[in-house]
């Protein structure tokens, strides 16, 4: 049951990362490729030596962009796959389309949208070298904080939803988890070190190629996790109900 | 009639599956996805598994869209 699903969350996530690949290709590698130009601007006009290439920017492009989006999508796919193991059957009575579409939903605003509020994508260029552990960590904090503060969200609708009915219990659950997130994004450092010559049009364009990116790889994810699960359980019933007959 | 409509409508709802079964499969399959999800997204930046620059240089443009901390 559990290596079926798994596999088929892994597969959902590659046909996810293939269609984000194909969005970044054409959204995404401008605001790349401007920031590279930005950044090689600024350090001609300091008079530093350009960056030796170790992979050269045809293979980041392509190769490379490709392996990172689908690796990653196969990644979140098969842990999704995992989430919805757990959440079939425990979280309300959903079909498995309808279960796969929430929990993509949920997934796409707790994992990516919630910390991008704070610390949100940014091109070549637009940052400090110098402070990319701080950055890293901060980004790392904020992720598992909403993860976390989002598993305690659900478990108190599951406590309420008893005696104040579904949709109270949902609205109590996704209002706390706003608030003490939304407390905690507040408390967190601000990272401020985009250059002020950094151009606004390509700081923008890149955060809106990066969340639309986001948006395809988690929708295509859940929809096409919801009709693999579908087919199969309309194959195993189908199997199921002639089995008997057979013996 | 109603019976079976129930019956239908209640095998388009799964059952739970049983978290003895969960838990092996979400630590093996966990481990792997996370540790493919930091390659992809962190190693070679703030810490490093692997030593050089390889790895950060190849998924460099997926990094930044992807939205993880870059240089």
């Amino acid at each position: 049951m559990m290596s079926r699903l798994l596999i088929r969350g892994m597969i959902a996530g590659l046909l996810a990362g293939l269609a984000t690949l194909l969005f970044a290709l054409v959204f995404g590698e401008p605001g790349v490729n401007g920031g590279i130009a930005f950044e090689e601007q600024a350090a001609a006009a300091s008079g530093d030596a350009p960056e030796m290439e170790l992979v050269s920017r045809g293979v980041q492009s392509t190769a490379g962009l490709a392996t990172a989006v689908v690796v990653y999508g196969v990644a979140i796919g098969g842990i999704f796959a995992l989430v919805y193991t757990l959440a079939q059957g425990r979280l309300g009575r959903l079909t498995p389309r309808a279960m796969a579409a929430v929990l993509a939903l949920i997934g796409f605003l707790v994992v990516f949208v919630v910390p991008f509020v704070k610390y949100p994508a940014n091109p070549p260029g637009s940052n400090d070298g110098d402070t990319i552990s701080q950055r890293t960590g901060l980004y790392l904090v904020l992720v598992l904080a909403s993860v976390l503060v989002a598993l305690a969200g659900i478990a108190l609708r599951q406590q309420l939803t008893s005696r104040l009915g579904t949709w109270n219990a949902t609205l109590v659950g996704v209002a706390v988890y706003v608030a003490v997130i939304g407390v905690i994004e507040y408390l967190m450092p601000a990272i401020i070190e985009t250059p002020d010559t950094f151009p606004a049009p390509l700081l923008y364009g890149f955060r809106l190629a990066s969340l639309g990116g986001q948006l395809m790889l988690w929708t295509t994810l859940g929809l096409t996790f919801g009709a693999l699960v579908d087919r199969t359980r309309a194959c195993d019933q189908w199997v199921d109900a002639r089995l008997p007959a057979i013996s | 009639m109603t019976q079976s409509l129930a019956a239908a409508a209640e095998s388009a709802v799964p059952a739970s599956v049983p978290l003895r079964e969960v838990l092996p499969w979400a630590v093996f399959a966990g481990v792997i996805m996370l540790s493919l999800l930091y390659l992809v997204g962190m190693d070679q930046g703030a810490t490093s598994v692997f030593s050089g620059n390889m790895i950060h240089e190849f998924v460099h443009d997926g990094r930044h869209l992807l939205g993880f901390p870059c240089h």
